[in-house]
């Protein structure tokens, strides 16, 4: 089993540089590490170099992203997600071929790709509920699965995945109870997401959008480090979906790592870094402006098809 | 495992069956009606109630248990919460005790309402302890909810599991002793019949047998009581292949 040999592996302890002494002008371009082996020699690790042009940033990004970097500078030098040449087969597919990405406290993460390339099942292995086929992943130092992230882990399903025959209180309520959070967790949770005056409704008889707002309320329980959100604005009204925005924009800033899978191509520009997934392959990791810039394209869309056209 | 864990599971199934009465009053209202309409049935056949009324007191409270809890903890993994509780702090054990303890209370109810008015309203006059009945009741009950958390690990729908009702409950209803006595088996059935839960719950209400004899039957019960629920927590997988 490549997860449990995985345990056994020695893990280098990783140094971050903040990426000003890298390189000033290149913001999540390029990460560079130290990785101190166990011999105590630096072996310094380059990933995906993209082009990045300051004049094509727009405005929407510059808020989010000056905090974002800030707060990846001061806080722990522990990446939240490292994923290694991920491998998923399940029933003879290969639903992920060889996927590596690192992220790090803070970071803003728009997985991006059509229905079937593979979204869901990347998500799943990061939290552990889907086997390995090769590869690693590897969640704040832990093997994708251990019991030590459960709970850690902030997840909305594509299903809402709460009772639909409780209330929204006593749905939070439970969660929070396994959890062990205060009750004035529940409260604050159901404020967040903006369900106060539903907190007595049964779920059931909630719209598709407030039920996904009780699932994203369990998932923000206890302010996990790290959240992984399956498509949680899929059906939503142009509004609702803004505001969902600005609390992963507001979650990032405040330190936690958040990925979030969308199948529609215009919310890459919400998020402060990119992954493009296609049939089961990372097609490009970036910024939205770096992706815009590689691809000359003037929409996400037409860069999306810019860079499978290039691959083929 | 935590005990704190498994009772708030506990109390958030009762939650859900407080918010849903219709299910809450067929649970405990199904098995009772079903032994009424049966001593109304018998009622121009002087001691035939006696004699049937008791194994069906075993019998019925396990279909009804066996139903309800294979479809609601399966609907757990179509909805999705089994997955996110697997992504929180929450073992199979805690999960499998939280249902047995919900389910194991509904089936204590159940049993009492059902032998309380056997005893009074249908006419039930049964030699021996009138306590065993209920006891026996009780147990079938949590048979029936030990079983279906088990089968509800196998089936992948809400139809599958309902079909595992004729092919798990109806062989033993023939075997265990309502149909033919066991004694009277070819002996290859006889040797399987006398294994099998449901005849254990029969025998358990055969009047006029030792103390012994009691325990026993209630042992075998609750032995399989446990090994349903130590197998409904194995076969639950928290990775998917």
């Amino acid at each position: 089993m490549p997860r449990a040999a995985s345990t056994t592996r020695p893990t280098p302890k990783r140094v971050r540089i903040p990426r000003e002494m890298v390189d000033g002008s290149i913001w999540n371009s390029e990460v560079t590490q130290v990785l101190l082996a166990l011999d105590g020699r630096p072996r310094v690790r380059r990933q995906r170099a993209a082009e990045f042009r300051t004049a094509q940033l727009p405005s929407i990004f510059s808020y989010p992203l000056a905090t974002v970097r800030s707060i990846q500078m001061d806080s722990s030098d522990q990446l939240t997600f490292e994923v290694s040449n991920l491998r998923v087969v399940r029933n003879g597919n290969e639903i992920l071929k060889s996927i590596s990405f690192h992220a790090v406290p803070g970071e803003l993460i728009g997985l991006l790709g059509p229905s079937g390339s593979g979204k869901s099942t990347l998500m799943r292995s990061l939290l552990g509920v889907q086997a390995i086929t090769g590869g690693s992943a590897r969640i704040m130092e832990s093997i994708a699965g251990s019991p030590l992230l459960r709970g850690r882990l902030g997840y909305m399903a594509q299903s809402s995945a709460v009772y639909l025959d409780l209330t929204v209180e006593e749905n939070i309520r439970y969660f929070a109870g396994v959890l062990t959070q205060p009750l004035s967790e529940v409260a604050r949770v159901i404020d967040v997401v903006a369900l106060t005056s539903f907190s007595h409704r049964l779920v059931s008889s909630l719209s598709g959008g407030e039920r996904a707002r009780v699932s994203l309320g369990v998932a923000l329980l206890g302010s996990p480090p790290a959240l992984i959100l399956d498509e949680p604005t899929v059906g939503l009204d142009p509004i609702l979906r803004r505001d969902l925005w600005r609390t992963f924009e507001s979650l990032a800033r405040t330190g936690a790592t958040v990925i979030v899978s969308s199948h529609v191509m215009d919310e890459a520009a919400r998020c402060a870094r990119l992954l493009l997934l296609r049939e089961g392959t990372l097609l490009f990791d970036g910024t939205p402006a770096s992706l815009l810039a590689a691809s000359e394209a003037t929409g996400y869309d037409q860069a999306f098809e810019r860079l499978i056209e290039g691959r083929q | 495992m935590s005990l704190r864990r498994t009772l708030l599971t506990t109390r958030r199934i009762l939650e859900q069956l407080r918010h849903d009465p219709r299910t809450l009053a067929l649970l405990l209202l199904v098995p009772t009606a079903l032994v009424g309409l049966l001593a109304w049935s018998l009622t121009n056949q002087p001691g035939a109630f006696n004699s049937v009324g008791p194994k069906l007191l075993g019998v019925f409270p396990l279909i009804v248990m066996f139903l309800v809890t294979s479809v609601i903890t399966l609907r757990e993994r179509t909805v999705g919460t089994l997955e996110r509780l697997f992504t929180l702090p929450l073992t199979k054990a805690d999960f499998v005790a939280g249902y047995a303890i919900a389910f194991g209370a509904l089936a204590l109810v159940q049993s009492l309402l059902v032998s309380v008015l056997s005893y009074t309203w249908y006419g039930l006059a049964h030699q021996g302890v009138p306590w065993r009945i209920s006891v026996v009741a009780l147990c079938a009950g949590l048979l029936g909810t030990a079983f279906g958390l088990a089968l509800s690990a196998v089936a992948h729908t809400e139809f599958q599991a309902v079909q595992f009702m004729p092919a798990f409950i109806l062989p033993q209803l023939l075997l265990c002793g309502l149909v033919i006595p066991v004694s009277q088996l070819p002996s290859v059935l006889r040797a399987v019949a006398d294994v099998l839960p449901m005849t254990a719950a029969v025998h358990a209400i055969t009047p006029l047998q030792s103390n012994e004899y009691y325990v026993g039957q209630f042992a075998i019960m609750l032995a399989y009581v446990f090994a349903a629920l130590v197998v409904g927590a194995g076969t639950l997988r928290r990775v998917t292949k």
